[in-house]
């Protein structure tokens, strides 16, 4: 089947603001036009993917994420996942997603105070059967950039623990000689992205979506949102 | 009825913010300053009369948004409950 054959939708909330940016990039991949899926929807039409975007969601107020993740729309998206759908959240997407109890742990404040936007070089850790990762050799690694301000992964000793011996490190920061040092968030055990434990949900804090092109200083995030999108084809 | 919360981040967790703003405390010559935590405090007006009542709603708010149990604790103070 062909990729064009895959329904995505991206959800915006408002306050979103990387949600043009990733249905250019999937539109580009994908040859088809992900649905754009306003906050207030309260179902989603059938999809393979459902994608939670970057942005300043209610402009990150109580906690960056947690006013998304109550939207009437969440519910549609919580079923989708209880039934086995792909979903996933990069940055302040991620952040939805751990407040929606979709993924454990929590994303805290920068370790360094600042918020922090740079290329990181990241690795792709994998270990459990996940689409996010399917199509990405165990220590690929690939350069994308960060943009935020609460990054930094943090979860309970049992749960990083848990995360590491099932295989849901997704992806980690790794040093590298082109981007300069790892962890730009003290994020524990350098976290970069993690999956859930049946590997259908994912949430990382580098933008795929910035970089699908040379001309924008890397193609390493097309390289994994097609990889992505071809597994969850297949 | 007033209800206040108040979030403050668990113990082990670490308070960045809290760690900044007790360094700008030393430099500044207040030398006692040992750790320093940053909290929320919410105040809510709630249409109830029964501070039972009250402190129940209160909790199950704070359990579905206001705090995020993996790093924080909340505690509930009723507004004035132990006046008149």
């Amino acid at each position: 089947m062909s990729l064009s054959a895959l329904r995505v939708a991206i959800i915006v909330f408002p306050g979103s603001n990387c949600d043009r940016d990733m249905m250019v990039a999937i539109e580009r991949l994908a040859g088809r036009r992900p649905a754009l899926v306003w906050h207030k929807e309260t179902s989603l039409d059938p999809v393979d993917l459902a994608i939670i975007p970057g942005g300043f969601s209610y402009g990150d107020y109580l906690r960056c994420g947690a006013l998304a993740a109550r939207s009437p729309i969440m519910e549609a998206v919580l079923d989708h996942a209880a039934r086995g759908g792909a979903v996933m959240g990069i940055c302040n997407g991620f952040q939805v997603l751990l407040e929606a109890g979709l993924l454990p742990g929590v994303l805290v404040e920068n370790a360094g105070l600042k918020y922090v936007c740079r290329n990181t070089c990241i690795e792709v850790v994998g270990g459990t059967d996940s689409p996010f990762t399917a199509g990405l050799a165990p220590g690929h690694r690939m350069i994308i950039p960060v943009a935020h301000n609460e990054g930094n992964y943090f979860a309970g000793d049992e749960d990083l623990q848990r995360l590491e011996d099932n295989g849901q490190i997704a992806f980690r920061y790794v040093d590298s000689d082109i981007v300069g040092p790892a962890n730009p968030n003290g994020a524990a055990r350098d976290i970069a992205g993690i999956v859930s434990a049946n590997g259908r949900v994912m949430g990382m804090m580098p933008h795929p979506e910035r970089a699908i092109s040379a001309e924008l200083g890397s193609a390493d995030g097309a390289t994994m949102l097609t990889a992505s999108l071809e597994a969850l084809i297949s | 009825m007033q209800v206040i919360v108040n979030i403050s981040l668990k113990e082990g967790v670490l308070d960045p913010q809290g760690r900044a703003i007790g360094r700008s405390l030393t430099d500044l010559g207040f030398q006692e300053v040992g750790e320093v935590r940053v909290g929320k405090r919410i105040s809510l007006d709630i249409d109830e009369t029964d501070p039972a009542r009250a402190e129940q709603r209160v909790a199950r708010m704070c359990e579905t948004l206001l705090a995020n149990t993996v790093i924080e604790d909340y505690e509930i103070e009723i507004a004035g409950e132990n006046e008149a």
